[in-house]
């Protein structure tokens, strides 16, 4: 925070205040009324019907114990096919941003820029893609088949294997820049220090390359959990009735069915173990940036 | 051309210009290896892309370009022929262009007073900004449109231009902090002992300096919004932008246009890509 306090004196007390304002008060109305209006729906009861569905306030807790008993399965999925997808992607980006950021030279940039590329295309398109790719008249179907890796029912798509192949092609390019950020801090010379102090490459890479990435690491996985977690494109895209994530019930019981305190709760519940889980996770790896 | 200016540099200029980071003595087996699973994953990356270019090209016999049935130019020949399609990306267009303007005021203010000033309070600021980022888009959509039900507010463009501000600028905020960090702050310093005015002072010096860091958070900003789907599907109402469009085409019929205009999307992205760095290099020659 060099040179703030020798240019503050030019400016006023209330100037940063003025500045914040706007931003504040727009997260205030959009950001927070909205999720305190949540939290009342979640305890409030429903009535009404489907076309006029009306709500009542009322501390009805019992939204939340039917929401995780009802959908326990869903629960769990979300999270388990979250955790798999970001532990896939952290190994799937770790060697390509590290070659991006050590070994691409003079093409570091357009390698960069073709990581980026694909992701110009709406999510929604590439979700589509992958489906006729995995489709059962598909070539990876029938490569796989005649390796005789197929599982047993013969299917790709439609499994959970589908669906969390789809959060992680969606949200890798979210564990690639970061990671590749904090790679190309490091100080090649840190490295060549290693060298000359005869460590192995093993042994420079866990004890200097991988603790500097652990920024990269964190904003990773945080980046692609969270929307992994909450998606359910992929699982409606990609998967079946047997593999629905908590999103498809929220998105399901808000759009469609119209039972808006169920899915309240039900967002809440998805928000709440989102949170705790990154505060945990900072606690045990914090920096402060997350992007 | 460019890459002979590079290597005709003395080293210690070299290093300057961010010269390409080398790991010295790394074996030969391990180094091939790791390229090769790099090489893969930027492979597989592209997978489903080539997939949507080779069904620009072709000629489903049902409602559905799902399965290859041959190849034809007629697409791409009318890529504008389903009307609803192309008003849909106009209206995505603009949604991302308009909130992006609006956030990108928002959020660089809010940057630039992290940076910038010390006040009581910059911390809880900070944590606050945090929050929307962690929220999942499930929830974000969920809690705004209960929000304009309780206000009674029709959903529709301006509830998704409202959304869309309300995630953006969150980004905004954090993209041009993080540039905005490691600046040398002293050269306002420098101009105003120069005899600079601080007017003159903040479009010579601060301005140039952060200007960079807002271009690409607007960019990053208008390419979440273009590509939102989830909280978009919560408050559009009966406005349907491109990703809503490309999800109801997927109940109804996928017409190849969607690949047609995925694809020319790509080469305009791939186009200014091309140009941005020719234009870096240009300016690296001088």
């Amino acid at each position: 925070m060099a040179g703030v306090a020798a240019s503050s004196r030019q400016r006023s007390k209330i100037a940063p205040y003025l500045m914040i304002a706007p931003a504040l008060i727009y997260l205030a109305i959009f950001f927070v009324w909205p999720v305190i209006s949540l939290a009342m729906t979640s305890l409030s009861t429903a009535g009404g019907s489907v076309f006029l569905p009306t709500m009542e306030f009322g501390w009805k807790f019992s939204n939340y114990s039917e929401a995780f008993s009802k959908y326990e399965d869903q629960i769990l999925r979300s999270f388990g096919y979250a955790i798999v997808a970001t532990l896939v992607c952290l190994l799937l980006a770790y060697p390509l941003a590290y070659v991006i950021a050590f070994k691409a030279g003079r093409y570091k940039n357009l390698i960069l820029g073709l990581v980026i590329l694909p992701f110009f295309v709406t999510f929604l398109i590439r979700t589509i893609a992958w489906k006729t790719i995995l489709a059962d008249d598909g070539w990876v179907v029938s490569a796989l088949d005649s390796v005789g890796l197929l599982p047993s029912d013969g299917r790709l798509l439609s499994t959970s294997w589908a669906v969390i192949g789809g959060l992680i092609y969606n949200w890798i390019i979210f564990m690639i820049l970061p990671l590749y950020v904090s790679l190309e801090k490091i100080d090649p010379r840190l490295i060549e220090a290693t060298k000359d102090l005869y460590s192995s490459n093993t042994r420079s890479f866990t004890k200097v390359i991988m603790p500097l990435s652990m920024p990269g690491v964190f904003a990773g996985s945080l980046l692609v959990f969270i929307p992994a977690a909450g998606d359910f494109i992929n699982a409606s895209y990609l998967g079946s009735t047997q593999t629905t994530m908590i999103g498809n019930v929220i998105q399901q019981q808000f759009l469609v069915v119209k039972d808006y305190p169920a899915a309240a709760a039900l967002s809440m519940v998805l928000m709440v173990i989102i949170l705790v889980g990154v505060l945990a996770y900072t606690r045990a790896l914090g920096t402060e940036d997350l992007v | 051309m460019t890459t002979q200016t590079g290597a005709a540099l003395s080293p210690a200029a070299k290093d300057a210009d961010k010269a390409p980071k080398t790991v010295k003595g790394s074996p030969k087996w391990g180094d091939l290896v790791l390229r090769i699973v790099a090489g893969l994953v930027l492979l597989y990356l592209f997978l489903p892309i080539f997939v949507i270019i080779l069904f620009s090209f072709n000629d489903p016999k049902g409602k559905f370009n799902y399965s290859w049935q041959g190849f034809t130019l007629k697409n791409w020949l009318d890529p504008f022929k389903y009307p609803p399609l192309t008003d849909a990306l106009l209206l995505s267009i603009n949604v991302a262009a308009v909130s992006t303007v609006i956030a990108l005021v928002l959020g660089s203010l809010v940057a630039v007073a992290l940076v910038r000033q010390r006040f009581r309070g910059s911390q809880t600021v900070d944590t606050f900004l945090v929050l929307p980022l962690t929220a999942p888009e499930v929830v974000m959509g969920a809690s705004l449109l209960v929000l304009f039900l309780d206000l009674g507010w029709a959903t529709g463009y301006v509830t998704i231009l409202l959304a869309h501000i309300a995630f953006e600028v969150s980004f905004i905020a954090m993209t041009v902090r993080a540039r905005m960090r490691g600046f040398d702050w002293t050269l306002e310093d420098a101009s105003m002992d120069l005899g600079a005015n601080p007017t003159r002072t903040f479009f010579k010096v601060t301005l140039p300096l952060i200007v960079p860091g807002i271009i690409a958070a607007g960019m990053l900003s208008f390419a979440l919004s273009l590509d939102d789907f989830i909280i978009t599907y919560f408050v559009s109402g009966s406005s349907v932008t491109y990703p809503l469009y490309v999800n109801a085409s997927v109940k109804a019929s996928v017409p190849p246009q969607i690949n047609v205009l995925a694809t020319a999307i790509l080469l305009i992205s791939l186009l200014l890509l091309g140009v941005g760095t020719l234009y870096r290099r240009k300016r690296l020659d001088v």
